[in-house]
């Protein structure tokens, strides 16, 4: 039987980072001694400044029962793919990201994802060691509810590097998502011409962290040695991408003797294996060259709705996009595609 | 009005793809007519450093002979050629260093009204900012006197240190005497983004002395190449600028410096379809974001509108015709700040015959050739 119409699938919805003492019934006594009796507060980053206009209310997703209100029974959604933005990334001891990424992971378990199983999780990783995000996953990736491995945009190294080619091989196998999200706290820039001044630079240079990291996943071979693997790109944008994919295939058409591994137009792949939240919407005046841009992503199957709550953003997508589409195409945008990704 | 000049057809193929598809002459009948072209990026390089000897003091010349230019050591990305073939000189120098060379090989077939010269000189990455002003002062007196005073076509790009921003202004001033200088020339990947105050004693001179400003691709200050760390491939490095080029674009911005000093970016060889884009996202993020940044009084996407002109070079090639012209669209009134360029000798310079999609009208076409470049340098 097909879902009804309005049936709603949101692919990012997050969940307030924990305070560190919130980790303890989590952590092993070393580290519960670690955190209580040094400086150490746990991961001081945010990819967000927290009283950014943006960033939504403090409360928000601070607990179960708030996100039920807000989300889950507030927007009627029959699923939400959950994230908790815990900037393990940020942490330089490699121990210490290890310990409280899977602090994290546990606590998910135990108050989010098992009491509420319209919620699905993320599996956050201490990305800059790989092996250890690799132990991290397999650890979890059994337990029901997560679907989905958090991995932040900006990295210190590009995601498809062959430092990180054991993690694809993790995620397939496993049969979870990569979701690809906004932010991240390397110790390298932002940009390829150093650190802005501005958190909103950082915010707006985004979506140029992402081309890159689609670049290089495309040009060093992730999709042809994981063939099965499952991209999300979330909070990333979705306008920038048609102009990125010409110029990628031109790229391609010019250089790949360069990169003789990649066999097919990189817009091929990603059109096979990456996905898009459609926040931000970023999108122009008047409905007329955002459908351009839909079209020219070149599949009904790109777009996953997503609210990205409590995060604010510049525009509503019903009226500035969702209610400019095909019924058949919402439909796919508002469940359809988030179903077949994630396997729901 | 771009001119009515006509040009006979070029003695050389320009390029490979110009061998691939047969020009516009057929056997027995002369080639059409080429509309006159502003080429906003044509590269006068330098054989060596040698080249620039008798524009250096005898303690330079010891130092580059002892030390070199020694730059932040940004690693290599191996590829396979540097500049097309068909351009080599027959004087054995190296591509685009000739200017004879140029003007018969490029310049005198493709009808050039007007060409902007882009030089390739260490100078702006150069550590020892010393050397670097050294470098770029030679640099442009080697301009004027085998480019610029050999072919009155020629116009140039002011070459800078530019991470010592108190010599740059310097040396702009000391260049804008010479009204054949009609911008100075950035890297596309700097110390710091472009905005950034330390380079606005630059901004503060172009102001005064009515110079544009323009980001050329490319260069490196040892920062990764991506915001996501060091990239493995030449072909990330020859795709990247794009992000570098808005990256800056958002700094200026939101550094207030396009309002504050009224200077006009001219970016290249960046491409441009992520122009529309770039413009939608900087407006839905300052409608959330504006209180950081409260001396951003108006919609960056009018202020980019206001200040920043793109060339056409490499040019974007969307699967289907109606894709560019869509892209075209999403430009709006920003169509009028389309330069073409040709980035002449280089292995991906794009052949001005063919450059631009036949499905455009001729009146667009004239515009991006000429007039648009006619009306922002006042040629």
């Amino acid at each position: 039987m097909s879902p009804p119409a309005d049936a709603l699938i949101d692919a990012d919805v997050h969940i307030a980072t924990p305070a560190v003492e919130t980790l303890y019934p989590y952590l092993d006594a070393r580290w519960v001694e670690h955190f209580s009796q040094t400086l150490d507060r746990g991961a001081s980053q945010h990819y967000y400044p927290k009283g950014a206009p943006n960033a939504g209310p403090p409360e928000a997703g601070a607990s179960l029962q708030r996100l039920r209100a807000d989300v889950l029974d507030g927007t009627g959604v029959e699923a939400a793919i959950s994230s908790c933005l815990y900037a393990v990334d940020s942490v330089h001891h490699p121990d210490v990201a290890a310990a409280l990424a899977g602090a994290v992971n546990d606590w998910l378990t135990s108050e989010w994802l098992q009491p509420e199983p319209r919620l699905r999780g993320s599996v956050v990783v201490p990305i800059r060691i790989p092996a250890l995000a690799v132990a991290e996953i397999d650890r979890v990736a059994d337990r029901p509810g997560f679907v989905q491995v958090l991995i932040p945009a900006r990295t210190e190294h590009p995601l498809g590097s062959r430092l990180f080619h054991p993690l694809w091989e993790c995620i397939e196998r496993r049969g979870l998502v990569a979701g690809i999200h906004f932010g991240g706290a390397p110790v390298t820039p932002p940009t390829p011409t150093g650190w802005p001044s501005y958190f909103i630079e950082v915010y707006a240079d985004m979506a140029g962290v992402f081309a890159t990291q689609l670049t290089s996943m495309i040009v060093e071979g992730v999709f042809d040695t994981f063939p099965k693997l499952r991209v999300a790109f979330l909070e990333s944008g979705f306008t920038w991408l048609p102009a990125h994919l010409w110029r990628m295939d031109k790229e391609w058409k010019n250089l790949r003797r360069l990169v003789p591994w990649v066999k097919r137009p990189p817009s091929e792949y990603v059109r096979e294996h990456v996905r898009l939240a459609i926040q931000p919407l970023d999108a122009p005046p008047g409905p007329g060259p955002l459908l351009d841009v839909v079209e020219q992503l070149g599949g009904d199957h790109m777009l996953l709705y997503a609210s990205d709550y409590p995060h604010l953003h510049a525009a509503d997508p019903e009226p500035a996009l969702l209610a400019h589409l095909p019924l058949a195409l919402q439909v796919k945008v508002r469940s359809e595609n988030a179903r077949g990704l994630y396997r729901l | 009005m771009s001119p009515t000049m006509t040009a006979p057809a070029p003695t050389h193929a320009l390029d490979a793809r110009e061998a691939a598809t047969p020009a516009p002459a057929v056997a027995g009948r002369a080639a059409p007519a080429r509309p006159a072209i502003i080429d906003c990026d044509l590269h006068n390089e330098i054989d060596s450093l040698k080249d620039l000897y008798p524009y250096l003091s005898q303690r330079w010349r010891d130092h580059l002979d002892a030390f070199g230019v020694r730059t932040p050591n940004s690693g290599y990305y191996p590829r396979f050629m540097d500049h097309r073939e068909d351009a080599r000189p027959p004087s054995g120098r190296s591509s685009g260093s000739d200017v004879d060379f140029t003007r018969q090989h490029f310049l005198d077939p493709y009808n050039v009204a007007y060409a902007v010269l882009q030089p390739a000189v260490l100078a702006n990455t150069a550590l020892d900012l010393e050397l670097g002003a050294a470098l770029a002062r030679a640099c442009n007196d080697w301009q004027v006197a085998e480019w610029l005073d050999r072919d009155e076509r020629l116009r140039a790009s002011i070459m800078i240190a530019s991470e010592d921003p108190v010599a740059s202004a310097a040396e702009v001033r000391r260049c804008a005497r010479d009204g054949r200088f009609v911008q100075v020339l950035f890297k596309g990947r700097l110390q710091e983004p472009m905005g950034r105050r330390k380079y606005w004693p630059i901004y503060e001179a172009c102001a005064e002395e009515g110079l544009h400003v323009a980001s050329h691709a490319f260069g490196a200050y040892g920062h990764p190449i991506t915001g996501a760390g060091h990239a493995s491939y030449y072909i990330e490095d020859h795709l990247s600028p794009a992000q570098s080029v808005q990256a800056n674009i958002t700094s200026l911005v939101m550094e207030g410096v396009f309002d504050r000093f009224g200077i006009k970016l001219i970016s290249i060889e960046n491409a441009f379809a992520w122009a529309p884009s770039l413009m939608w996202r900087l407006d839905a993020a300052w409608k959330l974001l504006k209180a950081e940044v409260p001396h951003v009084t108006r919609k960056p996407s009018e202020i980019v509108a206001g200040h920043v002109y793109i060339t056409t070079q490499p040019i974007e090639e969307p699967p289907r015709p109606s894709d560019f012209s869509r892209l075209l669209d999403h430009f709006g009134a920003m169509a009028d700040h389309l330069l073409m360029a040709s980035d002449y000798p280089h292995w991906d310079s794009d052949n001005p015959d063919i450059v631009l999609p036949h499905t455009l009208p001729e009146e667009l076409k004239t515009r991006i050739r000429y007039d648009n470049a006619a009306a922002l340098y006042g040629f």
